[in-house]
């Protein structure tokens, strides 16, 4: 149920974010979703792709530092105070989110959430009523 | 005894004889050879003429081996200041070969041999392979480069006479190095030790092995015991670490034997001494200082107590392998790599080790130094690696001040750490450029 993140070392300088959009873009690989993380350093890149181990080869041969993570997916209700109700969900279940941000495709209004542990935050989700996104699903989406 | 010569058919390399004499009869030797080598330079050297005369000195001055502290020293400057060929000893038709140094400012160094200098270059590399446990029937590459400086040549001519079979790759073209390495059966490879680190890391990623290798010959740069370590468990050979200067030959000033405890220096040509980096007072074995060297049997150009700059202290005790020749501690540093910031001494090698601590290998890594509104800064760029990259910025700034805290546990200095994109920092295909400085004084 977990969808795989690629996340991206930058250097906070001019023409650091493009290069591996570029490399994404050569090899074909389509940026379903993305997040920038900066300080006034460095800057963490993280993307969804559909073939996330394909992306990850194009850009270490690159030279690009790349770690994959495990995200979690889930629709939001598009209303006032539904991103509260699926918070409270994650509060009574005592799991702390470390970011989060949306997933732009497919009409729903879906958000990313990392997690500290994924695998325990999944459990206890399905056991909150919080319904997890599968990244199959989540694939399709953007392909429609 | 014979066992440890090197040679795997029960005998041993002939060449290596010198490193076993007596004491007694070796001093002998460097007695004999010092006083006339002194008295060339005195004979047609105008600077050692001019330097010995200021005091009061003459060939016969030189009686004894500790006579040597009375002579004067000879500097980088001189040699600069005598640019191209003023310190040479030999006319131009006895001269064979000259080399240059690569000169960082202004001109370089140049230096002579005679066909007895090419000699005595090549039997010091043969006694130096040897030591390392190499003989007929080893396949060397040689990395150095080949051309005005000296490492190149030197090793190609001290393996050719070993009995070996050199491959005289050069430096450079790392995708043609690791092919060579991995086909040709190579097991002895000689470079500087940071360049092999490079090869290891390209192994890594291109997942190549490395074949047959069993020994390295690192040399022509300071390296410390962390990056020997890494290098051995990384590549699964035996390093050792060679010495040498342009100045007093090249390659094959010292080397490292099996036992790697300290180098030991080919004292029947070069004469070592240990002085006070600051007062030039000579200083007794087994005490840190400065290495100076005298060459006892150059013709082209003889050095008279030549300043290497190099820090280290001399070994008299017996070594294991049975050679009676003084080590010198391996060189952590030169004293002029060292930089001072803010009142405190730096020498890289510190910054290094605390790098290590925290990583666990040895990360590229730069040291830039500025000068902000009359305030020194330093700057450490650690290049990141996936090993510790972590996905969430407190994570990398963890990092950060992880590796602030140990560098400021080695120097007692806050330093500035930045992380930097991998293979952003200059990559050396010879020397490591670790330190840039850019304070204008």
């Amino acid at each position: 149920m977990k969808i795989r993140q690629l996340s991206l070392f930058l250097e906070n300088r001019p023409g650091q974010l493009r290069a591996p959009c570029k490399i994404l873009g050569d090899a074909g690989i389509d940026v379903l979703t993305m997040s920038l993380a900066d300080t006034q350093q460095f800057g963490i890149l993280r993307l969804v792709v559909e073939d996330t181990d394909r992306a990850r080869q194009v850009l270490e041969a690159a030279g690009v530092v790349v770690n994959v993570t495990e995200m979690l997916a889930v629709d939001v209700p598009d209303h006032p105070g539904g991103l509260a109700q699926v918070l409270e969900g994650f509060e009574k279940a005592d799991l702390g989110v470390e970011y989060m941000y949306p997933y732009g495709r497919g009409g729903a209004a879906t958000l990313l959430f990392r997690v500290e542990d994924p695998d325990r935050a999944e459990r206890i989700l399905a056991e909150h009523g919080v319904r997890l996104v599968p990244s199959a699903e989540l694939y399709a989406r953007a392909a429609r | 005894m014979k066992t440890l010569w090197n040679d795997p058919d029960g005998g041993f390399h002939p060449a290596s004889a010198p490193d076993f004499l007596p004491r007694r009869e070796l001093e002998l030797l460097q007695l004999g050879r010092l006083r006339s080598v002194v008295r060339r330079a005195y004979e047609r050297v105008p600077l050692f003429r001019q330097r010995m005369e200021a005091r009061r000195l003459a060939p016969d001055s030189i009686r004894s081996l500790a006579d040597l502290g009375q002579l004067p020293f000879t500097v980088k400057t001189d040699l600069r200041d005598t640019y191209p060929f003023g310190l040479f000893a030999s006319p131009m038709g006895e001269v064979v070969r000259l080399h240059a140094s690569s000169g960082t400012t202004g001109k370089p160094i140049v230096v002579a041999y005679t066909e007895a200098d090419v000699q005595v270059w090549t039997s010091v590399m043969v006694r130096s392979f040897a030591a390392c446990g190499l003989h007929k029937g080893d396949v060397i590459q040689n990395a150095y480069g080949y051309g005005l400086f000296t490492g190149g040549l030197g090793a190609h001519y001290g393996a050719e006479a070993l009995g070996a079979t050199v491959i005289p790759i050069s430096g450079g073209n790392t995708e043609r190095q690791l092919m060579v390495l991995a086909d040709f059966g190579v097991t002895a490879i000689a470079c500087t030790p940071s360049y092999f680190i490079h090869l290891v890391e390209r192994a890594k990623e291109a997942q190549i092995g490395f074949g047959k290798l069993k020994v390295g010959v690192f040399g022509a740069e300071p390296w410390s015991e962390s990056m020997r370590e890494y290098i051995q468990a990384e590549a699964g050979i035996r390093a050792h670490d060679i010495y040498g200067l342009s100045e007093i030959i090249g390659p094959g000033v010292g080397i490292e034997c099996l036992h790697r405890r300290g180098l030991h220096v080919f004292e029947d040509h070069f004469y070592p001494e240990i002085v006070d980096p600051e007062s030039g007072a000579v200083r007794p074995d087994g005490c840190e200082g400065e290495l100076v060297l005298t060459t006892l049997s150059k013709e082209a150009m003889p050095m008279i107590r030549y300043r290497t700059r190099d820090i280290t202290a001399l070994d008299p005790e017996p070594c294991a392998c049975g050679r009676t020749l003084r080590r010198i501690r391996r060189i952590g540093r030169r004293s002029d790599d060292m930089f001072i910031i803010r009142g405190v001494n730096v020498f890289p090698s510190q910054v290094e080790t605390a790098l290590l601590r925290v990583e666990g290998t040895l990360p590229h890594y730069q040291i830039v130094l500025t000068r902000e509104k009359g305030l020194d800064q330093m700057e450490v760029q650690v290049e990141v690696t996936p090993q510790v990259f972590s996905d969430e910025i407190r994570g990398l700034q963890a990092l950060q001040e992880k590796l602030g805290q140990a560098i400021e546990q080695v120097l007692g200095l806050r330093v500035k750490v930045t992380l930097v994109a991998p293979r952003t920092l200059a990559r050396s295909e010879g020397k490591a450029k670790r330190v840039q400085d850019q304070r204008k004084v």
